[in-house]
């Protein structure tokens, strides 16, 4: 493997931890806000990097994911060893560690140390939660824990700032002195002797690639990544050679992996031993469990979660609502200077409809995300989220998932976008990538307009059963209708269908070992303000920069496939004749013009490539009781579903600017008619349309997400087929057995 | 000596790892946890209905569903 070295003389220095540990509190206070991030080519892990400049030392600090050790399992877990080892393209060669460990925790993570002194890279320790460890231990040697690992141990709190400069000063210190630390080793004689033979048929086989640590791994991580890397340029017969020397260990009382644990540990306790005085095997009672039997309570713990998630979609949707509304203003605004300034062509089309159009479908989305993210890095500071992980992970169980996919799910009610970017709160790829695919089945704010307009207009409007409501409601009575059975069933469509897609998706394209849920409960604490702007920042930055790009084009896109091909020379002429009349002398002419205008704009839509993809579908739609303009009008919703009421507006030449509400809409559905003058629409047809809608991967802002999260096409392209192919198969059966009762 | 799984390890009681199964990835990471023979592991609490249930040691509190803490063989100590 090759390393290139970096071009300029910058610094490549890592930042590792366990989670929890207030790692990204230091990377934030240490790098500022002048990070980029993007990812590590073919993984699903993101790439930070902070480059900052101390002591006259320019200094890429890299931003590693939280773990618990270095024993990579999975291409993911690799990437850190890989950044280590200096085996990153993008990077080069790393110059130094930052290790930050929690001060009040320091047995455990101590077993990471081990592992980065294990790989001989010149390192600092940061001692966080300082302040804690001195309110329960006065007592604490550091001076003999430096002597003792043979690296800078700087004491810190991150959450209020302290011991940053002396991190500063203390890594511009190593950098200069560039010390060649020798590697720490905590195994005993037969694992050397074991590492030695595998080294030597390493270098018989002529793959003599691999440092130490990366050896190290061979022998102790079966079929993990190394192992995986290794057998590629060896052949399998490697495997063999390995699990003969694996044998070996066991005979000499070295089994393999156990061994690790136990040496790695041991190193621990002789690191420990005497720096403070400890009274107890375990932590004493603290607060944070008197707060867990309240909020993890049977009843009440439900009830405390529940509320919370109730408020916070209830937030995010009234909240976010009047901030979209601006975002829509201000569109209308631009569309307005724009249309001041160009006359009719089909260059303000592509202003006004593209261009405009495509920037506020990105914006569009800005709010739910900032509101999102901040009740869920509330939640994570706190630590809460670990204990609404642990409180859902039963239910979560039956999507075959774990507690930590509950919240990016819920949060998909309100819409896929952010939910899909809070599935990084699941650490497992699998689970995370899964989690991602079926977050967009939840039924977002964006299909109501759907649900609303077809049951209003088919559904009869019987009432089932009422609820007697003294004060509150007119009448006395709440009346609960079949309407509103329908609009609610709708909403759980896609959950319920979620559950056997996820079992299936879990069974085949992501089988394997199931991951552990071995989850660390953190202490309460309060939410640090800088923390969660933050990561609020972070989040809003990424979507707008790294997804909003491909929202943009694909508006373009489909813009120019509802223009062309058709001749818009007379929509043109009688928009710039609308535009010299005065309303009220022109009135008549206006009128005339107007209904002109909406009948060209039918034409032109059923004669636009999306038009001509409409009538090509019919026949493929007609089994789920739709015509032409019915599949115009979902062809045109691919790319967002709420178009679909505007669209269905201009098909039946009411205009675009028709709402859910709309009466002329309402009539147009009910007088609809095919050739043989039967009518279009009834119940079976409106509920096979919905369930269409509640299943079918319409939102291509929503695709374009779950590329840059996953890195990858495949998974993108894996959605849109999946849904499309479920919700054409549902609205089938919808409307099959649907004209069994009707007939 | 008093051999038991620690999910059946009653509530509030403490045990003494004896030993932890497997070598499997699920194993490796409670191992790495610190999760090793001879801790001590204290249950102090559960999500609503019993599962998954938190655990203590080491100084940090830890949640395991019964799959992973079946694995683990503890001694109980008073």
């Amino acid at each position: 493997m090759t390393t290139t070295p970096p071009a300029t003389r910058t610094s490549q220095v890592a930042l590792i931890g366990n989670p929890n540990t207030g790692k990204s509190t230091l990377f934030n206070i240490l790098a500022g806000m002048n990070t980029r991030t993007g990812n590590y080519p073919g993984v699903t892990v993101e790439k930070k990097i902070g480059r900052v400049t101390w002591e006259g030392q320019q200094i890429d600090l890299i931003d590693l994911p939280g773990t618990y050790s270095l024993s990579p399992r999975t291409p993911d877990e690799m990437v850190s060893v890989d950044v280590l080892m200096g085996h990153a393209p993008s990077i080069g060669e790393i110059d130094a560690v930052i290790c930050i460990a929690d001060a009040t925790n320091l047995e455990r993570n101590l077993y990471l140390v081990s592992q980065i002194l294990d790989m001989g890279i010149p390192a600092i320790l940061v001692l966080n939660m300082w302040d804690s460890l001195k309110k329960r231990s006065e007592e604490f040697n550091l001076a003999e824990l430096q002597s003792r690992l043979g690296i800078p141990v700087i004491p810190a709190v991150a959450r209020k700032g302290t011991g940053t400069k002396e991190i500063k000063q203390a890594l511009a210190e190593l950098l200069k002195a560039k010390p060649k630390p020798k590697r720490l080793n905590v195994f005993p004689a037969p694992f050397n002797e074991a590492m030695e033979k595998v080294r030597q048929r390493l270098t018989e086989s002529g793959v003599d690639i691999f440092e130490d640590y990366e050896v190290e791994r061979l022998i102790l991580d079966k079929d993990g990544s190394v192992e995986k890397r290794c057998l590629k340029k060896t052949g399998p017969e490697f495997a063999q050679f390995l699990t003969g020397i694996r044998e070996n260990l066991k005979e000499q009382n070295c089994t393999v992996p156990r061994i690790e644990s136990e040496c790695r540990y041991q190193w621990a306790k002789s690191i420990m031993a005497g720096l403070f005085v400890v009274d107890e095997d375990v932590k004493p009672r603290s607060a944070s469990d008197h707060i867990d039997r309240v909020l993890t309570h049977n009843i009440l713990g439900l009830v405390v979660f529940f509320a919370l998630m109730f408020l916070i979609i209830q937030t995010i949707i009234t909240w976010a609502e009047p901030v979209m509304g601006w975002c829509e203003y201000g569109q209308e605004t631009a569309a307005g200077w724009v249309e001041a300034g160009i006359g009719p062509g089909p260059l303000r089309s592509l202003l006004v409809d593209g261009v405009i159009a495509g920037v506020g479908g990105v914006l569009i989305f800005l709010p739910q995300i900032v509101f999102l993210f901040l009740f869920i890095s509330i939640m994570e500071d706190t630590g809460y989220m670990a204990r609404a992980a642990l409180m859902m992970d039963r239910f979560m169980r039956l999507f075959g998932l774990s507690g930590k996919s509950f919240l990016p799910l819920m949060s998909s009610f309100a819409c896929a976008i952010p939910g899909i970017m809070a599935a990084r709160v699941v650490e497992n790829q699998r689970d995370r990538i899964v989690t991602m695919l079926i977050a967009p089945l939840m039924s977002c704010t964006a299909r109501f307009p759907v649900y609303w307009l077809l049951t209003m207009t088919f559904v009869p409007s019987v009432v089932l059963f009422q609820i007697p409501m003294p004060v509150l409601a007119e009448g006395g009575y709440w009346d609960f209708t079949l309407p509103a059975l329908v609009i609610f069933l709708m909403h759980l469509v896609g959950a319920v269908v979620a559950i056997p897609v996820a079992f299936l998706l879990k069974k085949t394209a992501f089988k394997g070992e199931a991951p552990p849920f071995v989850m660390e409960l953190p202490d309460y604490k309060w939410p640090s303000i800088r923390n969660v702007s933050f990561r609020v920042y972070d989040r809003a930055k990424a979507f707008v920069v790294r997804a909003g790009t491909l929202i943009f084009a694909a508006t373009l896109v489909i813009w120019a496939a509802g223009y062309f091909p058709g001749d818009h020379t007379e929509q043109h002429a009688i928009e710039t004749e609308l535009e010299t009349l005065d309303e009220e002398a022109d009135a008549d002419r206006i009128a005339t013009l107007e209904a002109r205008n909406k009948h060209l704009s039918a034409t032109l839509i059923e004669t636009s490539f999306l038009g001509q993809a409409g009538h090509v579908i019919e026949p493929v739609v007609k089994p789920l009781g739709w015509d032409w303009k019915i599949g115009v009008g979902v062809v045109a919703s691919f790319p967002a579903r709420e178009v679909i009421i505007a669209t269905m507006g201009t098909i039946y030449s009411l205009g675009g600017e028709v709402d859910e509400e709309d009466d002329g809409l309402r009539d147009a559905l009910h007088e609809s008619k095919w050739p043989d003058g039967t009518k279009v629409f009834n119940v079976p047809v409106a509920l096979s349309i919905m369930v269409f809608f509640a299943l079918c991967a319409q939102c291509v802002s929503t695709l374009m997400v779950i590329r840059r999260e996953t890195n990858s096409w495949k998974w993108a392209a894996f959605s849109f087929s999946y849904m499309t192919i479920l919700a054409y198969i549902a609205a089938f059966v919808v409307y099959q057995v649907g004209m069994l009762f009707v007939a | 000596m008093n051999l038991l799984k620690l999910n059946q390890l009653a509530k509030g009681k403490r045990g003494r790892i004896s030993r932890v199964d497997g070598d499997d990835g699920i194993s490796i990471r409670l191992m790495e946890m610190g999760l090793i023979a001879g801790e001590v592991v204290e249950y102090v609490g559960s999500a609503p209905f019993g599962q998954p249930a938190t655990y203590l040691t080491r100084g940090f509190r830890l949640a395991l569903r019964p799959e992973e803490s079946s694995r683990i063989e503890v001694e109980l100590v008073n």
